[in-house]
């Protein structure tokens, strides 16, 4: 065990996976040897040379459409977008190839061996195009898995198990927990299961269900509600898409209430797909409506981002108001 | 030397250069009426591969002709024929090793009769029926294969240009002599994805050839609302890679440039960019009728451009071949089609469950889950669904006694 950020648990994983296999690179903008604007390639190209882990030029199309084409040839390509906002010129790439590659040649050529690291989300004070959360635009694609880690041991289990799917996998590492998210990680080589969430605390009364930097918050609501006599059972869902319904479902069953929180704006967020899934099976068992708390529906803001984020007041009131329906 | 910013030379009042200085030949061997220029060089094709090359553009030929046909008499969705531009497209692949990968666009179905597609393959995806290798998912002409080292059609155009890039560096990594070929139209060299793989594999260093048809039409758009610059060829420069021109409807032509451009990308780890000029004799597609945009005078002029007629009276010059053996050949060929054709199109759909498999690795239960459903939903109205219903009381069977 050592004792990382979830920054250096993503640098660890990488180093694992080379390691490993030498099949695996990594590559993007600054990823070489100045090892990433977030340091997350720190030494690799060092360790492994530049042909392994080298800069791209400043194309994200260009970076994902290369990757897609080092998949299908059979190496195992990482490849960096520098921050989430930035994904969009590599849409079609990932959306219409990627996505599609092993169905539309009936597995005769895949690109499981891809996986798209960006950092994600707000809480930096980094506006419009540094803080957004683009999770449903891709959960919206079938062919397509979209993990979130929460904390530096679930980033390395995640990443690899990640880099080693046979399904390509855009990984969004939450970055306001980079360096502020710290804890023991084991030091060998493991993984974690995709496609699988995980009660992250059990409870009776009201189940949270949130992913990446938003557990925290969601964490922190349960805490007050907890002193309140409110018993919260807290759910990571990890994998955004394909998504683990029978844990989602099996908790709230046993509760008969969800919260669904997210950064990303309200309206056709993942939230609504998981409220819509969920009140089809659990309808019967349901005490109050599904609660959904969120960003707003704007673009995401600077100086008034935390009015902006769903933050533990927002979970706690949505926890009152479900409690008292 | 490589020209960078850091050894450009100062001048001390304002240059402008457009390009226009840089005049870019087209290379050519071989003239329309089939004879050598002056001057030219003799080719290295031998005989062997120059008749398997002929055989190759005189299936595409037939292949095309018939399927246009069964496409007007309603009996195929979807086609698009690769008239005209036979020599381009299996000229350059004549002169990769049958183990380098071709990442195409959509109108190189030449490239799969070289490499020895079938025509039972060539049927079975253009009625997707159950026995297509991509289970009916794509639009005819979506062919791919994994042993010909032919990647799967994709429609948006481009795509494949920054993947061929990455296929290759793999490539040049694995170490074994490989390299990639991707082909694409001139219309696609104006979307970013070709910039993308140009520019990185200029950078990179790696063994891919991309070579741009320019037929003359992005469907209806003419080449003179495309680009304003010297063609397709000229944007090689501003990546410093190899760039050549050449007469697309030249068979030898392409042949030589495509072999040493070959050379250069193996050996030197040199990408190359060759633009083949040719034209596109026939529609963009089933789906479309040139005599909107383009003239009949146009078209008659580059139907004496035929590549075809072209490499036939050198091949006859030779003694490589006859007109019997044209003859003989093109009436099998037509017979083959056409009786594939019969059996392939006669053939069941793909089973249901191959709407779900293939989106992962393995199937997402929701999916399973969807399915189920669907299933449920085609037993209750199996007159609704008239293609896939028989599919089902087999499935159903083998599940119950299983």
């Amino acid at each position: 065990m050592s004792r990382m950020n979830l920054l250096q648990a993503v640098n660890n994983a990488l180093d694992t996976a080379m390691a490993a296999d030498e099949r695996v690179l990594c590559f993007g903008e600054d990823v070489g040897v100045f090892g990433g604007v977030f340091r997350a390639t720190s030494h690799l190209q060092e360790k492994y040379g530049r042909d392994r882990c080298f800069n791209t030029p400043l194309v994200e199309q260009g970076i994902v459409g290369f990757a897609n084409g080092l998949a299908a040839q059979g190496s195992v390509p990482v490849a960096e977008i520098q921050f989430a906002d930035y994904i969009f010129p590599a849409f079609d790439q990932l959306v219409n190839e990627t996505a599609k590659f092993r169905y539309r040649s009936g597995n005769l050529f895949d690109v499981g061996g891809l996986t798209v690291r960006a950092p994600y989300g707000g809480g930096i004070a980094g506006g419009h195009y540094h803080s957004q959360s683009p999770e449903a635009y891709f959960a919206h694609t079938p062919g397509l898995t979209v993990v979130v880690p929460r904390n530096p041991h679930q980033a390395k289990g995640l990443l690899l198990a990640s880099i080693r799917s046979p399904d390509p996998v855009i990984f969004f590492e939450p970055k306001r927990l980079y360096r502020a998210s710290v804890g023991e990680v084991p030091d060998d080589d493991y993984e974690l299961p995709l496609r699988q969430a995980e009660v992250v605390k059990a409870g009776e009364d009201i189940t949270l269900l949130a992913w990446g930097a938003q557990l925290e918050v969601v964490e922190q609501a349960a805490e007050m509600a907890e002193e309140a006599g409110i018993s919260c059972e807290i759910i990571d869902l990890r994998t955004i898409v394909p998504w683990d319904i029978d844990t989602v479902v099996e908790s709230v069953l046993k509760t008969g209430r969800l919260i669904v929180s997210h950064e990303a704006p309200l309206t056709g967020g993942f939230a609504a797909e998981i409220a819509a899934t969920v009140q089809s099976r659990c309808f019967l068992y349901l005490e109050s409506p599904i609660e959904r708390v969120t960003g707003l529906d704007t673009p995401f803001p600077l100086t008034l981002e935390k009015e902006y984020m769903p933050g533990p007041l927002k979970v706690l009131d949505a926890i009152h108001r479900t409690m008292d329906f | 030397m490589k020209k960078t910013r850091s050894t450009a030379k100062p001048v001390h009042k304002p240059v402008f250069a457009n390009g226009d200085d840089i005049q870019i030949p087209v290379f050519t061997l071989l003239k329309p009426d089939g004879t050598l220029y002056a001057g030219a060089s003799e080719t290295s094709l031998d005989e062997t591969t120059a008749r398997r090359l002929y055989r190759a553009m005189l299936y595409t030929r037939v292949l095309d002709e018939r399927m246009m046909a069964a496409q007007r008499q309603g009996r195929l969705s979807f086609y698009m024929q690769c008239t005209g531009e036979e020599a381009a497209v299996i000229g350059s692949t004549a002169a990769l090793a049958d183990a380098d990968m071709i990442m195409a666009q959509y109108r190189e179905q030449g490239a799969l009769a070289y490499r020895g597609f079938t025509t039972d393959e060539f049927m079975d995806q253009l009625f997707g029926n159950e026995r297509d290798t991509a289970h009916g998912r794509q639009m005819p002409i979506h062919y791919g294969s994994r042993d010909l080292h032919y990647l799967t059609i994709s429609s948006p155009l481009a795509t494949q240009i920054p993947q061929a890039t990455g296929y290759a560096y793999g490539q040049k990594l694995a170490g074994q002599g490989h390299c990639t070929l991707t082909i694409f139209g001139e219309g696609a060299a104006s979307e970013g994805d070709f910039h993308a793989a140009l520019n990185m594999a200029s950078v990179h260093k790696v063994p891919v050839i991309f070579l741009c048809r320019n037929n003359g039409y992005a469907i209806s758009t003419p080449v003179t609302e495309q680009f304003a610059g010297d063609g397709v060829a000229a944007r090689a420069f501003g990546y410093r890679m190899q760039s050549i021109r050449v007469d697309g409807n030249d068979v030898l032509a392409v042949y030589e440039a495509t072999r040493e451009a070959r050379r250069l990308a193996v050996e030197d780890n040199e990408p190359v960019l060759i633009e083949a000029m040719t034209y596109r004799l026939a529609a963009h597609s089933s789906s479309d009728d040139p005599s909107g945009y383009r003239s009949k005078k146009e078209e008659e002029a580059w139907h004496k451009k035929d590549p075809l007629r072209r490499m036939q009276r050198w091949l006859i010059e030779r003694g490589w071949w006859n007109e019997d053996e044209e003859r003989e050949l093109t009436e099998s060929l037509r017979r083959e089609v056409l009786e594939t054709m019969k059996q392939a199109e006669k053939r069941r759909p793909p089973a249901l469950e191959r709407l779900v498999s293939d989106v992962y690795a393995e199937t997402p239960a929701l999916l399973r889950e969807q399915l189920a459903t669907l299933k449920a939903h085609i037993g209750r109205h199996p007159e609704a669904y008239p293609r896939s219903a028989p599919w089902l009381d087999g499935d159903t069977k083998t599940e119950g006694q299983a």
